[in-house]
């Protein structure tokens, strides 16, 4: 039986894309020719929002964009604001927030491993990676109430200061992941069958990550060496010791060593800010009304999925006049088509997690 | 004094008969159950223990759930082949079963019960030749279903298993060499004359047969065209209800009739380990029905383990495996064992 | 602390060479926060993201941010303008240019240039309602195709309108 291109469709409600995305695929047997990824499914208008909030009431938002790393998203905005602001934060604080970002990105990269692992069929990785998790995640608890949404950052510096409780939190997460991962490295990253999944499937040349906007492990494991938490330091990170990893294939088994490598780079900078928190106010003094003088601004993070940007145009009152939120799952979600190509139907899912994409940061 | 006829020609073959389809069941339930408590163990949580001692009725509670869910039959389905096909899937793994000896034969009141329902001299054949059966209720299935991912499924299911039954053929040809002859109960009886198990004196032949044999159930890594993160469902998408019920209990009535083969072919069936070690004979007085079932409750334990720790194989390296791989190791493992048996 | 004034003195060269060759073309241009930002006309948009990307090695477009101005606009100028946000890699240099566009002109397309800008200007397209031509496919990206109106206009009610779509 010989078969023309099929049309399939994959979603919007699917066990593997992730969030509510659909995927229109053409289909050649199994060769795949065509991925045409259909958003706007969880388009919820967020920067309308933000432009009729104060930049203080901004701030819970931006939790639900990438809502497995809110902090990071937290942390993007309030940068931005800030920076607008020309607000200078205490170092104890921007001390914390390094802490709680790092700690966010182990949480985010832990659900990361045990998604795509199930994805090609290692469902015991998925529960090993969010067993994980719970340890960063029983930080956040103790911190500021929040687990997922965990809007753990204020304009002009942190909510609370880290006390005992929370720091040996910190401390046992940090001691018992890296065994955990260990673990999880053991029935993965040797393993035939998992490497026979992901090498050279999916491969995303240097060139064609830049051309295409990719950011973050993605583009590092395409061999471009950039992470703005080394060259464009904020938030103090030039103050700490840490390597970044990137590797030449760009395939699907390179994306998955930098993340995991990415995950034992936070356990280091996480652990160092720690050991030297310096002592002092844990937030800086900003009014209760905020008015923003007019200007504009644009700051970008390294967040886990890649380079998360925030554009703030102030007018001088109390709201932003418009908020543009520059999306990485967004913009690495526009290669996959490129990836997909020449690939099996098989591997798209693969290939979809390798990129780590998260609908609410991708539809606002 | 002899059995009453009416006893001996009717009562005792209906009893066998009626124990012959409760056995697979009662293992399928079990079976479901170990699956779901040991993967939610090696996974770090505890699975179904609510429903009955440790949750030994939850799957009970499925099947009487799947009861009373709505039969949904699609519109543009081919009706007749569309309710065929999971018949034909469970019928042929139960059938099967009647072939296949559970243990020795004793006396009651001078009548011999064997504990098979028949044997026949071509037993193992019957065997395999019934159980490849359900591959046509597989391709109905996807066929009748009318729907693109259940064909697909269906096609990749069906290639997948006539990939896997060559090198299981020449497995079970090396295991011939030896026994002389396909009837099961004389294929343990060898191995109990020869006092040693064909699955030490052939471990190619068993690995390759264990490793096809994962194959043709569909079962992780081997379990593309099920799995759920890309096809949804596979060649049973569309089935709802007791049809999918069906094809639940028939995929776990395959697993343990391939551990029943492994246990016959390979690890003696009904015998107990260690015939020659005097100071282990005490283990000869456990009837030998139960050494069988512990040893297959192993391989249907080894079923579950690779199934919560292995990824998925993808399905041109599936076939790739068997094609290159476990086809042309078989081919060799048999002129090996042939040259060998008359050498020696 | 976040000013980087190490910037200042690469992104000085890059205005000069914006300066030198285009000359008036080039409208106004401003350094503050650490980024240049500078003004050009619709019709010599091409060209100058042609020389920033092969000519001064700003490969990556990092967003395209639509704005809609009707409320603080000065006299005389466009209603809405667009913004490109371009990045040197190694240098970590940024730079960004605004380019102002009325209501029903359309702007070129960067796509042939800027790979990237494709789903950008598809959702430029979608919230502002800004043509693009020259565009492969220029569709909504996140609103329902038959969705009328542009949600992110200054006069598009933030609650919605009565009868939905």
């Amino acid at each position: 039986m010989a078969f023309k291109t099929i049309d399939l469709n994959m979603g919007p409600q699917h066990p593997s894309t992730h969030g509510v995305l659909r995927l229109r695929l053409a289909v050649d047997n199994e060769l795949v020719l065509r991925v045409e990824p259909v958003l706007g499914y969880l388009h919820r208008g967020m920067e309308k929002l933000w432009e009729s909030q104060t930049y203080v009431q901004a701030v819970p938002l931006t939790d639900r964009l990438d809502y497995l790393a809110s902090l990071s998203n937290n942390l993007a905005y309030i940068l931005a604001v800030e920076k607008l602001m020309g607000l200078e934060v205490p170092k104890r604080a921007q001390y914390i927030r390094v802490i709680l970002a790092e700690l966010q990105r182990l949480a985010s990269h832990l659900a990361w491993l045990g998604f795509m692992a199930n994805d090609i069929g290692a469902m015991s990785v998925l529960l090993y990676g969010f067993e994980a998790r719970e340890g960063v995640l029983d930080v956040f608890e103790a911190y500021s109430g929040g687990r997922l949404t965990v809007h753990g950052m204020r304009i002009g510096g942190v909510p609370f200061d880290l006390d005992e409780r929370v720091i040996g939190l910190v401390r046992r997460a940090l001691d018992e992941i890296p065994r955990k991962v260990a673990d999880i490295e053991g029935l993965l990253s040797q393993n035939r069958i998992w490497l026979h999944r992901t090498e050279g499937i999916g491969v995303l040349s240097a060139a064609d990550a830049v051309a295409y906007g990719v950011t973050g492990p993605a583009l590092r494991a395409s061999g471009v060496a950039w992470d703005i938490r080394r060259d464009v330091p904020y938030s103090s990170y030039g103050d700490f010791d840490f390597a970044v990893p990137v590797f030449g294939h760009g395939d699907v088994y390179d994306r998955y060593l930098v993340r995991v490598e990415e995950i034992r780079q936070s356990l280091r900078i996480a652990g160092q800010a720690l050991e030297n928190l310096p002592p002092g106010d844990f937030r800086a003094r900003v009014p209760r009304v905020l008015k923003i003088p007019p200007g504009e601004i644009f700051h970008s993070i390294e967040a886990p999925k890649g380079e998360l940007g925030f554009y703030i145009r102030s007018d001088g009152s109390d709201k932003p006049e418009r908020v543009k939120m520059r999306s990485p799952s967004f913009l690495n979600l526009q290669a996959l088509e490129l990836m997909c190509k020449e690939n099996l139907f098989s591997d798209v899912v693969g290939i979809l997690g390798s990129l780590d994409v998260v609908l609410g940061e991708v539809d606002k | 004094m002899t059995a009453h006829p009416l006893v001996v020609d009717f009562l005792i073959p209906v009893l066998k008969i009626a124990a012959v389809i409760l056995y697979p069941l009662v293992m399928v339930i079990v079976m479901i159950w170990m699956e779901r408590r040991v993967v939610a163990l090696i996974q770090g949580r505890l699975g179904p223990n609510r429903v009955g001692f440790e949750g030994i009725l939850q799957p009970a509670a499925d099947a009487f759930k799947l009861f009373f869910k709505e039969d949904i039959i699609p519109r543009q389905a081919d009706r007749f082949l569309f309710n065929l096909s999971p018949v034909l899937v469970l019928v042929s793994s139960l059938l099967a079963f009647c072939f296949i000896p559970l243990g020795e034969s004793f006396r009651i009141k001078g009548y011999t019960l064997t504990l098979w329902v028949a044997e026949s001299p071509v037993g193992l054949l019957l065997v395999l030749g019934l159980s490849s059966i359900g591959v046509f209720g597989i391709i109905f299935g996807g066929w009748a279903s009318n729907s693109k991912y259940p064909l697909m499924g269906a096609l990749r299911s069906v290639v997948q298993i006539l990939s896997y039954e060559i090198p299981l053929g020449m497995t079970v040809l090396t295991v011939i060499f030896f026994s002389r002859s396909i009837d099961l109960v004389a294929i343990v009886n060898h191995q109990k004359d020869a006092r040693i198990w064909f699955g030490f004196l052939l471990p190619v032949s068993f690995v390759v047969f264990w490793i096809s044999g994962i194959a043709e159930t569909n079962r992780a890594p081997f379990d593309l065209p099920e799995a759920e993160s890309e096809l949804v469902a596979g060649y049973h998408t569309e089935y709802s209800g007791m049809k999918f019920a069906f094809f639940y209990i028939a995929e776990y009535a395959h697993m343990v009739l391939v551990s029943s083969l492994v246990v016959i072919l390979f690890f003696g069936g009904w015998l107990p380990p260690f015939p020659n070690v005097a100071a282990l004979a005490f283990l000869h007085r456990i009837p030998g029905f139960l050494w069988y079932l512990a040893k297959i409750m192993f391989f249907l334990y080894l079923y579950v383990w690779i199934r919560a720790t292995l990824p998925r194989y993808r399905f041109d390296a599936l076939i790739k495996l068997a094609w290159k791989w476990l086809i042309p190791l078989s081919a060799l493992n048999l002129v090996a064992v042939a040259v060998l048996r008359y050498v020696l | 602390m976040l000013d980087d004034l190490k910037d200042a003195p690469a992104l000085k060269r890059v205005e000069e060479s914006l300066r030198r060759r285009f000359g008036a073309a080039l409208l106004a241009a401003s350094f503050e926060k650490g980024e240049l930002q500078f003004e050009a006309a619709r019709e010599t948009l091409s060209g100058v993201l042609e020389f920033l990307k092969t000519g001064l090695g700003f490969e990556s477009l990092t967003d395209m941010i639509g704005l809609d101005l009707v409320a603080s606009r000065p006299e005389g100028a466009g209603r809405f303008a667009v913004l490109y946000q371009l990045y040197k890699f190694p240098e970590a240099l940024r730079v960004r240019l605004r380019v102002a566009v009325d209501d029903g002109e359309a702007l070129p397309s960067v796509t042939p240039l800027f790979r990237a800008a494709d789903w950008m200007e598809r959702e430029v397209f979608d919230m502002f309602g800004i043509r693009f031509e020259g565009h492969p496919g220029l569709t909504r990206i996140y609103l329902p195709d038959e969705f009328e109106g542009f949600p992110l206009r200054k006069d598009f009610p933030l609650e919605g309108r009565e009868r939905g779509l």
